[in-house]
């Protein structure tokens, strides 16, 4: 039905204004939302601004929470070729698989894309041509309970091992003192993409690599990285509920923001909701980066981050490029980064005072940010999924007990080589 | 493809009166009832004929979501690789096909043993029946991504008020993940379904019981027999043809659960089916072939399954009315 709406509305234009016109008035252009936290919010206040100042209207569709099956909508929209929705809000992994379906922005952005981070920009590109814009880009980061932390005597922790001990004696502390649905550490566990983000940070801060490296070789199955799943195995029922193997972020987000638990591993947009007037730990949460894997690890983060593009199929792609150049804009990203701590995609948006002073940990951890681990999405091309896919469940299957951290990587090790086989 | 399967079960049952079809006169109606039946056939083929064949043909080639016109043909490769990534070869499939078929199993024994003590239940004469027989519906004509979401919450490990309960009745002493634990996922899944589809069921046996002729209950009365007793010898054995239809429709609908267990679980490896094979294969994994060969094995299985518990209910069937 929005689809007929949108035709007539777009042969009315024809008819009143003519094709040659690039915004032709009263043109409806159909937006995906994330509507984790308070995306859906910030992404209407910011099209809606658009269209007041355009005399364009938007429609804004949300989409599902969990990125796998967000992604799985979207395939069967553009493989269809539905004209329903117009502007696209991807994820950093997906420009390699969706690529085809997108329109170049180059000949619209006016050269504005230099002042992005330039990593996002060349994973933005598929064959020369630039298929979305950054909106924002994401890491993983650790939030932590400032005042339980320092009620029980303890600094923010820089390796894995300080953390699950602070986490196990705050636990213990804060239950015998009749707390008792209170956890250590929350983190997500459920076996979609963002438990591939989670055990991507473990294993990178062990030094074990990235699952499949810049060459295509798979060097999933080492020691660090058997160490560093074997580790995180240990957390479960000891300092992180069973649950967390169904968590995705808003479930990990829903415990911690509650009270009920003393760390979180999570993006940067839970910071702006954990600070919020209605908010149980309002004024008690710090955020540092991930810890280290020992002594000898670093620290790390996943390169998350979502993209805006145009599909090829929208009636109006000219209009919908407007729109994407606007919300992808320096004053829009610094809005977006002030009311909801969404990490900007402009590296001169990191000095700016107004943004530090919102959101302090994007000095601090700037460079967490830009120097974040990449999925092995690039080099493994079409077959991404299927990697990720057969490394979620392979973690997953050792986090539930079913199978031994190096038994588990050696099986994905042959897994992974059958995929590969088919072609990456 | 459950069209075709589901239409076929009338086809076999009324199979003996139309052998009779001989003469002339019955030939004519004949053709009237096919020229009759023909916009049926028509829109049949249309709707679950074409995109069937569409799916085999698409088995047999290397199909990608997005770009189907560039599908070369590659023989029974999705099925069968010398290198070994054929489907047959893979064990994520015998996993998904086994808990398909340990699902269907299990669930459907279960539904109909509740079904059958429903359905006594309402056959019972007691003031209020009708309205209890509506309303026991409720489970049933709820959307099942509807039931499912709310089951979700309710099993939820940290909110669920399930565990909530347990915890205050003193079951359990801490709460459980029901859906996240390889041990309880299954039987979260099968006890939702369970309440789910009982009433479905119940629904189907009570049909068949309300045709049972009473002379035999009376006869039964007079004889002084036990109630469990004439429950075994006369009830099942009449009821078990309304019964043997109303356990066939069930497991088909579970050989090919995909909703609940996709809303509840996701593509965990525990609960998968094969038809949440197939839709990972095929969308997640955009490879429509491989995900079709998948989808055309799952139909092979159903329709191998039906033919056989068709088969050999019949065989029963003839065996028991003497």
């Amino acid at each position: 039905m929005r689809h007929s709406a949108q035709a007539a509305v777009f042969a009315a234009a024809i008819a009143g204004f003519g094709a040659a016109e690039t915004r032709a008035q009263g043109v409806t252009v159909s937006i995906s939302c994330g509507a984790v936290g308070a995306e859906l919010e910030l992404c209407r206040e910011g099209a809606e601004a658009w269209a007041a100042e355009t005399g364009n209207r938007v429609s804004i569709v949300s989409t599902p929470n969990s990125t796998t099956e967000r992604l799985a909508l979207y395939q069967q929209l553009l493989a269809s070729g539905a004209r329903d929705i117009d502007v696209f809000q991807i994820d950093v992994i997906w420009p390699g698989i969706l690529g085809r379906h997108f329109i170049d922005l180059a000949p619209h952005s006016d050269g504005a894309e230099d002042a992005h981070f330039e990593a996002i920009i060349e994973n933005n590109t598929v064959d020369g041509e630039l298929k979305a814009m950054p909106w924002y880009t994401d890491a993983g980061v650790l939030y932590y309970r400032a005042d339980l932390l320092e009620a029980h005597g303890f600094e923010p922790p820089t390796t894995w091992a300080e953390m699950a001990e602070a986490a196990a004696a705050i636990m213990a502390a804060e239950r015998e003192a009749g707390n008792n649905g209170m956890w250590g550490f929350v983190f997500q566990g459920r076996a979609y993409e963002g438990l591939t983000c989670n055990a991507l940070e473990w294993i990178d801060s062990f030094g074990g690599g990235t699952i499949v490296d810049a060459d295509g070789e798979i060097t999933v199955n080492n020691p660090a990285a058997v160490e560093a799943i074997a580790t995180a195995a240990t957390w479960i029922d000891t300092i992180s509920p069973r649950g967390v193997l169904n968590y995705a972020e808003e479930e990990a987000r829903g415990v911690f923001q509650s009270g009920n638990a003393v760390f979180m591993r999570n993006w940067p947009y839970a910071w702006s909701l954990a600070q919020s007037d209605d908010s149980p730990i309002r004024g008690k949460v710090g955020v540092v980066a991930l810890p280290m894997g020992g002594e000898d690890g670093q620290h790390t983060g996943t390169l998350g981050g979502w993209q805006l593009a145009v599909s090829r199929y929208s009636a109006n792609p000219e209009v919908a490029a407007d729109l994407v150049m606007y919300l992808t804009s320096y004053e829009e990203q610094k809005r977006r980064a002030i009311q909801a701590s969404y990490n900007p995609t402009i590296a001169a948006l990191y000095e700016d005072a107004e943004v530090l002073d919102a959101v302090p940990f994007f000095g601090d951890l700037y460079a967490t940010f830009t120097s974040a681990v990449a999925r092995p999405s690039r080099v493994t091309g079409e077959n991404y999924n299927r990697v990720s896919s057969a490394f979620w469940n392979a973690v997953h299957r050792t986090l539930s007990g079913q199978q031994e951290a190096g038994a588990s990587l050696a099986a994905l090790e042959g897994e992974l080589q059958g995929i590969r086989r088919r072609g990456w | 493809m459950t069209a075709e399967t589901e239409a076929r079960l009338p086809d076999l049952a009324d199979a003996q009166p139309r052998a009779a079809a001989g003469s002339e006169l019955s030939q004519a109606k004949v053709r009237s009832a096919l020229l009759f039946l023909a916009p049926m056939l028509v829109v049949l083929a249309l709707v679950a004929g074409w995109p069937l064949l569409r799916t085999i043909w698409f088995s047999f080639t290397d199909a990608r979501l997005g770009v189907f016109g560039e599908a070369n043909f590659i023989g029974l490769a999705n099925f069968w690789d010398p290198e070994g990534f054929g489907l047959l070869q893979d064990a994520n499939w015998w996993r998904a096909v086994q808990n398909t078929l340990y699902f269907t199993v299990v669930s459907v024994s279960l539904e109909t043993v509740f079904g059958m003590i429903v359905a006594l239940a309402l056959n019972v004469r007691f003031p209020g029946r009708g309205w209890l027989r509506a309303a026991i519906l409720i489970p049933w004509a709820i959307p099942t991504i509807v039931s499912a979401q709310m089951w979700g919450w309710m099993l939820h490990d940290q909110f669920g008020m399930l565990n909530d309960l347990f915890m205050r009745l003193g079951l359990i002493s801490a709460p459980i993940a029901w859906t996240a634990s390889a041990d309880t996922a299954m039987a979260a899944v099968i006890m939702v379904d369970v309440w789910k589809t009982t009433p479905f069921m119940a629904l189907l046996i009570l049909a068949g019981l309300q045709m049972l002729p009473s002379d035999c209950y009376e006869a039964a009365r007079v004889d002084g027999i036990h109630p469990v007793r004439v429950f075994f010898k006369v009830t099942l054995p009449l009821v078990y043809p309304a019964l043997m239809v109303a356990v066939i429709f069930r497991a088909l609908d579970a050989l090919r659960i995909f909703d609940l267990i996709y809303v509840l679980t996701s593509n965990s490896r525990d609960t998968m089916t094969m038809s949440v094979y197939a839709r990972q294969q095929l969308v997640d994994f955009q490879d429509v072939g491989y995900g079709s060969a998948a989808s055309t094995l799952l139909f092979l299985i159903i329709a191998l399954l039906t033919i056989t518990t068709i088969m050999a209910g019949r065989v029963k069937l003839g065996g028991e009315v003497r």
